[in-house]
């Protein structure tokens, strides 16, 4: 088994320097058939390893060292155990699902670009493979910067557009901006326990003092921050939308933004010495979750409300790690995977369909030409919704009992951001797919039903998304919790809480109700009479996303531009610049000063000569009596 | 007579020689200079050999010290008088090439 481990990101790899290397000669359905079967070879592997974790112990195959100095030693070595082997599953099925959709929606594009795009996407599944699959924090950071730069790679993926490359660039720098905090976590523990070993960390984790372990928490949760896009570092990700849609389903939904969380999960030895951390991840979260849940409210580019709607659900899962229910975050990064992957397929659909309009107020109808986007994208919405018995329900449930043992005033604030997910997601569907269809005569001529290879993953990931919910079913409702007991080895400090039975049915019930009325309400407002005019009053400070991306903008994208042009201007032109050339204006001055000294006149030769004896005779006379003097003096 | 005015009258002698070749533009003059230089030492090898000899004679009679500087004086006069040769050799080309002995007019190693 352990010699099998390698394929799995070797895969990808290969995938990747194929179809990277050969993209101006492939054919663009060849370019297609190497990009998904890579992801494919490594689903099959993953599911041989998942099957063997789940019978026997953890996998952690060494390979070589890769670091070694003195008394650092981090070997670049992978560690198969329950929680890895789940993500695995989930980064290559999704990943597989969403290559064979976008063979079909990149169609249009020119060989070269299908071949650039579809190396970039199997190298992003070869990075966060290897974030997964790292035995240390090192191999986790190598994948962890390698997913970082495939999302910027992808989303200024049409680099022609100088807005995406904006995009792109600011994706990037906010997650530099977390990486900072994780790499000054990962020294930290280096110089406090000489390691950066899983196995190491958390054995000896208990001598470190109170301090180093609130501070390390902190630092990689500001990575966390800045990879799964919470408050403050998350403006990124509504901008990311200006890449292909699949790329936004694999990498802004399904799997890059849950790295933040699989860390957290990894190292919940440590979360869990910290009471500190854990409050300040569970407030930011709760509060990234409602924040963002209200900017959703009101936007009008599909896309949009479901970045929104990722940012918020991010949040839900931070809220899960801070309270402690480690569990109930991996399991809902799990459905939230299927039922996010299947809105933005769904979507990618849609925007397919409407000949790349993405503003929902010039759709409407769409039910009727898209059939089976229209009830995946359903069954999507009723899933994120937390409706049981979808998957999306158990999850929610999960992290929203944890909330309420650890404070009520957490659940509360939880249910109400769940009611403002099911809102607006059913006023996103009510818009785009009831009522009558708004677009111009052209675009409704043009509608058609996907291609299969874009409907049959939307109908996959439909699955997904209302039995996925059935491995973590509580006690209370009958189930074993298959997914708690399958990660117990890994995820040792899981709060246990001990609600009563009768409480919990009344928030289980209490939650669902309340989504189901926002439902209702957001279903019979918007099919019958659609947001169609610009906000108003405080509509309007939602729909310009609380003015944040503003605020960034003068606060620390001017100043740091004013900065950036005072050294170009002053310090480089002036300074640098006139050193240099000032070094070859003394040499041409100096030179021509000299010349003068050969005159050609042997008069002028012969006196050179007078007074170098002169002095010569003045330093060494009298056994060196000038001379002695003056080296006296200094 | 004391050593001093002689070695005063030599320096005389010899800086007049230096500044002679430094300043004077007709070559010929410059020769003279030079002769002038070397005579000066000439002068002062031959009173310091003087001196020399008078204290030691006193101590004894048949001493030869000081004999040595008089020699060194011949051979100067021997140097002094092959380079006059050569250099007039040289000047008598220069005259011929350029009708003039100006020191001067010999810049061609300008710049």
């Amino acid at each position: 088994m352990n010699k099998i481990v390698y394929l799995v990101p070797l895969f990808p790899l290969i995938g990747f320097l194929i179809n990277g290397l050969g993209r101006k000669t492939l054919s663009k359905s060849l370019i297609g058939i190497i990009g998904s079967t890579t992801v494919l070879a490594s689903f099959i592997v993953s599911i041989v390893l998942f099957f063997d974790v789940k019978a026997h112990d953890a996998i952690i195959v060494d390979y070589f060292n890769f670091i070694n100095i003195e008394s650092l030693k981090v070997s670049f070595a992978f560690q198969i155990d329950a929680l890895s082997s789940l993500f695995l599953l989930i980064i290559t099925g999704v990943g597989f699902l969403i290559h064979v959709y976008s063979t079909a929606y990149m169609i249009d594009e020119e060989p070269q670009h299908y071949g650039r795009y579809f190396a970039y996407l199997n190298l992003f599944i070869f990075s966060m493979l290897l974030l997964v699959m790292g035995a240390n924090y090192v191999i986790m950071f190598i994948g962890w910067e390698g997913v970082g730069l495939c999302s910027y790679l992808l989303i200024g993926f049409w680099f022609k557009n100088d807005s995406y490359n904006y995009a792109a660039k600011k994706a990037f720098v906010m997650n530099r901006i977390g990486d900072l905090g994780f790499l000054l976590a990962l020294f930290w523990m280096i110089q406090k326990l000489g390691t950066a070993n899983y196995a190491d960390v958390f054995a000896h984790a208990s001598s470190l003092s109170s301090f180093d372990v609130t501070a390390i928490t902190i630092l990689l949760f500001v990575g966390a921050m800045g990879k799964s896009a919470q408050i403050p570092l998350y403006t990124w990700l509504p901008d990311a939308m200006a890449g292909p849609t699949p790329v936004s389903a694999l990498i802004h939904a399904a799997t890059m933004v849950t790295a933040g969380i699989y860390m957290i999960a990894r190292s919940n030895v440590l979360y869990s010495m910290s009471e500190v951390t854990m409050n300040l991840v569970a407030i930011i979260g709760l509060a990234t979750a409602l924040f963002s849940a209200t900017i959703a409210l009101k936007q009008n580019d599909i896309k949009k409300v479901l970045a929104y709607s990722t940012v918020s659900q991010l949040g839900y899962m931070f809220l899960g790690l801070g309270v402690g229910a480690y569990t109930g975050a991996v399991f809902h990064v799990m459905t939230h995977a299927f039922f996010k992957a299947l809105l933005f397929l769904a979507a990618g659909s849609v925007i397919h369909a409407m000949q790349h309009e993405q503003d929902i107020r010039k759709m409407g109808g769409l039910k009727k030409h898209l059939p089976i986007t229209h009830i995946t994208f359903l069954l999507g919405c009723i899933a994120i919704s937390g409706i049981p018995p979808f998957s999306g329900f158990f999850s929610k449930d999960e992290i929203l009992a944890a909330a309420f043992a650890k404070n009520p005033i957490y659940w509360g604030l939880g249910v109400a951001g769940a009611a403002m997910t099911a809102f607006y997601m059913f006023r996103l569907y009510a818009t785009t797919f009831l009522g009558t269809f708004r677009g111009t005569h052209d675009q409704e001529h043009h509608l058609h039903e996907s291609p299969a290879a874009m409907t049959i993953p939307l109908i996959v990931l439909a699955l997904l998304s209302v039995i996925g919910g059935f491995v973590g079913v509580p006690e209370i409702l009958g189930g074993h919790d298959a997914l708690k007991s399958f990660l117990s080895p890994v995820i040792i400090t899981e709060a246990e809480h001990h609600i009563e039975h009768s409480t919990e049915y009344l928030l289980m019930g209490v939650s669902v109700a309340v989504a189901a009325i926002a439902i209702i309400f957001a279903i019979n407002k918007f099919s019958k009479r659609p947001e169609l005019e610009d906000a108003t009053g405080f509509g309007k400070v939602l729909s310009n996303k609380w003015y944040v991306d503003e605020l960034y903008d003068t606060v620390f994208v001017r100043t740091t531009l004013a900065k950036a042009k005072f050294l170009k201007n002053i310090i480089e032109k002036n300074i640098i610049d006139g050193a240099v050339n000032g070094v070859g204006k003394m040499v041409n001055y100096s030179s021509r000063q000299l010349r003068l000294i050969q005159s050609g006149l042997v008069s002028g030769y012969i006196l050179f000569m007078v007074l170098a004896i002169i002095v010569m005779v003045l330093i060494w006379v009298n056994d060196g009596y000038i001379y002695k003097f003056f080296s006296t003096l200094f | 007579m004391p050593i001093q005015y002689y070695i005063i009258l030599s320096l005389a002698l010899f800086c007049i020689g230096i500044v002679g070749v430094l300043v004077r533009r007709n070559v010929i003059i410059v020769f003279m200079c030079i002769e002038l230089m070397l005579n000066a030492v000439n002068l002062l090898l031959v009173a310091f050999s003087k001196m020399h000899h008078g204290i030691a004679v006193i101590n004894d009679k048949a001493t030869t010290v000081g004999t040595d500087a008089q020699l060194f004086v011949f051979f100067i006069m021997v140097v002094a008088a092959a380079e006059v040769s050569v250099g007039l050799a040289i000047i008598v080309m220069m005259y011929r090439n350029t009708h003039s002995v100006d020191v001067n007019f010999l810049n061609r190693l300008k710049n």
